[in-house]
């Protein structure tokens, strides 16, 4: 059984991002690029598949510039096999990222695809979702443990309230969330082995997809500052400043 | 132009987030419907037509419907979905499990976790983890939306007489079913919709000293607890009680971060409380640039003397 991961480069999660003067986005430019934490969890819980002998082969897809092929290297020395990137300058919104995906489902045949839960960088949680309802596939998202059995996978969920266990046919979609596992460090060895595996390069038109936004970004502003606080020297004044100034308790 | 709106509900009664998502869907102007799938869930159904603002329910029952398994439930919004111009969920786990799976079947974008309405076709929502606020347009007939719940009031849960229709419900999909669920039991307030939370974080050390010290707290206020994603990932407190960009969003009256340093994704989840208190012995933590009260100390010396003080 093959399975595709699914891996976006971010802006790195250390990094606080600033919003340009002219409020048309945040400013990207030389600004720490990586890989969507919650898609490195997802490459990891692959390749587990695979040395379990789960899974035969992982396949990496990144969507978006040509430097998304760094995302794809790092992808392939944590341990997929093979990259294939999806090459364009537009802006990709998820559910063009989800026809993509979509496209190269049907040419590789996956029984299981796995994303982050959501991308970091526009918080959106849509894309496996997506990709689940074109491909006509079971989801289950936000997976805490993933067991596959035969042509079922058994997935343990973080929900509102605590945990959910659900049960899914192949081929299906899952998303991760944190606890998940926890991604090995890339060693160097790896890192060698990775330049010379196998990445194609697609561009969206040769899939016979449409990736133009369907949502326009009017303007990005920064949020609205809390004004500063107030250093309490002990208990006591924390106390009465709750009681009589804030008055919340 | 009608908007539907997604309950959210444990087929006895309405969650709160539904309220808000309510309130979200009256400013968009329009008629405001609300659908509620579920099995035997006609006290549900009830409760959602007192919600005022809403002038008709749908309910659909049906065994398929009962784990709210994503898609069955998509199937149903998608079988009502041609009457709508908007159609909203709060931005729920549940809601954000179905939500996409309802717009990329219609062959439109979705809106996630809006703050705030503009117009019929424009919204706000923060990106980055609430580092930035974008506007956007959508171009799409149909607007398929996530509601985050801080951003809008409850609407009044009762005052309202909406009429309620039912709906047959559709028929399982046969590729997913639902095995169990492990319920965190608590007697506290549910941490979205708590008035107070009190919440730990790595400094606490261990999950013992995280209940030894943040319970009595809590008990003395009344709180939610909560926790950094530090403290859940070291095993200190329950995956579901994590507080931040990728966990709950919440915004009580009152938050409390006992031992949190203030990452930017923890930020991201709370800072829209309205009075924030940090107890912190670093006096550098980030979590001091957004509290109102900073109280520098010991946060195994302070808490409890915090409770003795309450």
């Amino acid at each position: 059984m093959k399975v595709l991961v699914a891996v976006k480069r971010v802006v790195d999660y250390n990094v606080k991002v600033r919003v340009k003067s002219d409020n048309s986005g945040v400013d990207i430019a030389n600004v720490k690029m990586s890989m969507n934490p919650f898609d490195e969890i997802a490459v990891e819980e692959a390749v587990r598949l695979k040395e379990k002998g789960v899974v035969t082969e992982v396949i990496a897809v990144s969507c978006g510039v040509a430097q998304c092929q760094e995302t794809l290297r790092t992808a392939m020395a944590i341990g997929a096999d093979r990259g294939i990137l999806v090459e364009t300058t537009e802006e990709l919104q998820p559910l063009a990222v989800a026809k993509l995906l979509k496209a190269l489902v049907d040419k590789e045949q996956p029984g299981l695809v796995i994303l982050g839960k959501q991308a970091i960088d526009d918080d959106c949680n849509q894309t496996g979702q997506m990709l689940a309802a074109l491909a006509d596939m079971p989801q289950a998202t936000f997976a805490s443990k993933v067991e596959v059995a035969g042509d079922k996978a058994s997935v343990t969920r973080e929900v509102d309230g605590g945990l959910e266990t659900i049960s899914i046919s192949l081929p299906a979609v899952i998303t991760t969330d944190l606890r998940l596992n926890e991604p090995r460090y890339v060693t160097l060895p790896n890192i060698m082995k990775a330049k010379k595996k196998q990445l194609d390069v697609f561009k969206p038109e040769d899939l016979g997809v449409d990736v133009s936004p369907r949502i326009k970004t009017l303007k990005v502003v920064e949020p609205a500052k809390r004004s500063a606080g107030i250093k309490v020297p002990d208990v006591a004044t924390l106390v009465d400043k709750l009681k009589n100034v804030a008055k919340v308790i | 132009m009608t908007s539907l709106v997604i309950a959210e509900h444990d087929n006895a009664s309405i969650k709160g987030a539904t309220l808000n998502t309510v309130t979200a869907a009256a400013a968009i102007g329009a008629d405001v419907h609300v659908l509620v799938a579920g099995h035997n869930a006609g006290a549900a159904a009830a409760a959602a037509a007192q919600i005022a603002g809403v002038s008709k329910v749908i309910h659909a029952d049906g065994a398929t419907l009962e784990a709210g398994l994503a898609e069955n439930v998509a199937a149903q919004v998608l079988a009502i979905a041609g009457n709508y111009t908007h159609i909203l969920f709060p931005a729920t786990a549940a809601g954000k499990n179905v939500a996409p799976r309802v717009a990329a079947k219609l062959d439109v974008g979705q809106i996630s976790d809006i703050t705030k309405v503009d117009s019929p076709d424009t919204f706000e929502r923060p990106i980055y983890a609430g580092n930035a606020i974008a506007t956007v347009q959508s171009s799409d007939a149909v607007k398929v939306i996530t509601v985050r719940t801080t951003g809008f009031d409850p609407a009044a849960a009762t005052g309202g007489s909406a009429a309620v229709e039912t709906a047959a419900a559709t028929s399982d999909s046969g590729k997913s079913s639902f095995v169990g669920r492990e319920v965190t039991k608590s007697d506290r307030p549910e941490l979205t919709a708590a008035k107070i939370i009190v919440s730990g974080g790595r400094a606490l050390g261990s999950s013992e000293k995280f209940d030894e010290v943040m319970t009595p707290l809590a008990d003395k206020l009344g709180a939610a607890i909560g926790a950094s994603r530090a403290a859940v990932d070291a095993g200190y407190a329950a995956n579901d009680l994590q507080v931040g960009q990728t966990g709950k969003i919440v915004a009580p009256q009152l938050y409390v971060a006992c031992g949190i340093s203030g990452a930017i994704q923890h930020l991201a989840g709370m800072k829209d409380s309205k009075v924030i208190v940090a107890i912190n012995k670093d006096p550098e933590a980030p979590i001091f640039s957004v509290a109102d009260f900073g109280l520098e100390a010991d946060l195994f010396v302070a808490v409890p003397e915090l409770v003795a003080a309450l």
